[in-house]
């Protein structure tokens, strides 16, 4: 059975990992915080928990939760007409529905940073995930949108970092996906 | 047999871009777009060609990013129909300065006419406020969108005026489609640093 893998092979190594594994929301948070993303816009996803509540709990940022992913993509493209930028977080299941409306910020060259938490990917236990999972990164790719794929802790916050660059100065579609390498797979047991 | 609805689309909808003032604009697909561009092109007014179902939402991400403007959003009952969670979305978050405006003809007239949700009694004012929306109202007569049209431009949101007009088609008129184009002159026309 696939657990958290610590892809490093020294003792201290795997300690920087475990460190870096607890941390790394609060890093994402913060670059989120230097590229001035106000609107985080979000379906939940447990791999996102802390990220979530530091977001919530940030007086300068706006979360708003949706019911259905794609309506992030137009309530960001609509937060950048009026000046501000956003995040939108999800995890793969809703890549599928964000398709269509993706034409939205492909057309008019609205930014477009994503993070999305992978299921269906690495070690899932539940096999209705996996159809989606397999193909959300290609999907992504065919609809214009560049994919990052991090599969360790340490590396979230630098392509969260890079991704944001190139989204918000080239009016972009971006996704960073978090592997279930780096966030572990639900078991499904008490 | 249903009576047919006698209210013109374009009539009301001029009538209500005509009290407008500096309210930020945002269009579903289809004929509302063309109902606002046959109204007069603004630089801020935003179209939709496509993305259908996010209308709504593009409104919702403008009102919480401008909250000292007034956001009306202008769509169809079908285009409204495809997105029904957004508001859910909206009346969760509560914008102040959020006005919707569903331009029902309970058909969707871009595709051959044929009957929508709301033509069998879909009720999009009772969805609206059952989401949680300050006020709805669903508007038949000229004469009601008189009554109704200061509280559109200025009730505290989010509110919705469902209009019930005739599905008589209309003289396509037609605003650009360079979504590029159109977003940038938009910001031009709201920011005071558009880029960047």
């Amino acid at each position: 059975m696939t657990r958290r893998a610590p892809e490093g092979d020294g003792a201290e190594q795997s300690a920087v990992t475990a460190a870096d594994a607890q941390h790394w929301p609060n890093l994402v948070f913060q670059k989120l915080r230097e590229f001035d993303v106000r609107h985080v816009t979000y379906v939940p996803d447990a791999g996102q928990t802390r990220l979530i509540e530091l977001c919530h709990a940030s007086r300068e940022m706006e979360p708003t939760v949706l019911t259905t992913e794609e309506e992030g993509i137009g309530i960001l493209a609509g937060a950048w007409l009026g000046g501000e930028r956003g995040v939108l977080l999800m995890q793969s299941s809703g890549v599928g529905n964000c398709i269509n409306v993706l034409s939205l910020a492909k057309v008019c060259s609205f930014p477009l940073l994503m993070i999305i938490s992978m299921r269906g990917e690495w070690g899932e236990a539940n096999p209705w995930q996996v159809p989606m999972g397999q193909i959300a990164a290609e999907n992504l790719r065919l609809a214009g949108v560049i994919v990052y794929e991090v599969t360790e802790p340490a590396a979230a916050a630098p392509a969260v970092e890079a991704a944001a660059r190139i989204a918000f100065n080239g009016g972009l579609m971006v996704a960073v996906l978090l592997s279930q390498r780096m966030l572990g797979a639900k078991l499904f047991k008490d | 047999m249903k009576k047919p609805h006698e209210l013109s689309r374009r009539s009301a909808v001029a009538r209500i871009l005509a009290d407008r003032r500096d309210t930020l604009v945002v269009t579903g697909l289809g004929s509302p777009t063309y109902d606002c561009a046959a109204a007069g092109d603004h630089p801020l007014n935003f179209y939709l060609w496509g993305a259908m179902g996010s209308a709504v939402t593009v409104g919702l991400g403008l009102a919480l990013a401008q909250p000292k403007r007034r956001v009306l959003v202008l769509t169809g009952d079908g285009e409204m129909l495809m997105g029904l969670g957004a508001l859910a979305t909206v009346a969760v978050k509560r914008p102040h300065n959020f006005a919707l405006v569903v331009i029902d003809n309970e058909h969707y007239g871009e595709t051959g006419m044929q009957r929508s949700h709301t033509a069998a009694g879909v009720d999009l004012a009772g969805i609206a406020l059952a989401c949680g929306f300050r006020w709805a109202a669903t508007v038949k007569q000229a004469g009601e969108l008189e009554e109704v049209m200061p509280i559109l431009h200025t009730a505290e949101g989010p509110i919705v005026v469902v209009l019930k007009v005739s599905s008589d088609r209309d003289p396509l008129v037609l605003p650009p489609w360079d979504g590029a184009l159109l977003k940038s002159r938009f910001r031009q026309g709201l920011l005071e640093v558009p880029l960047g």
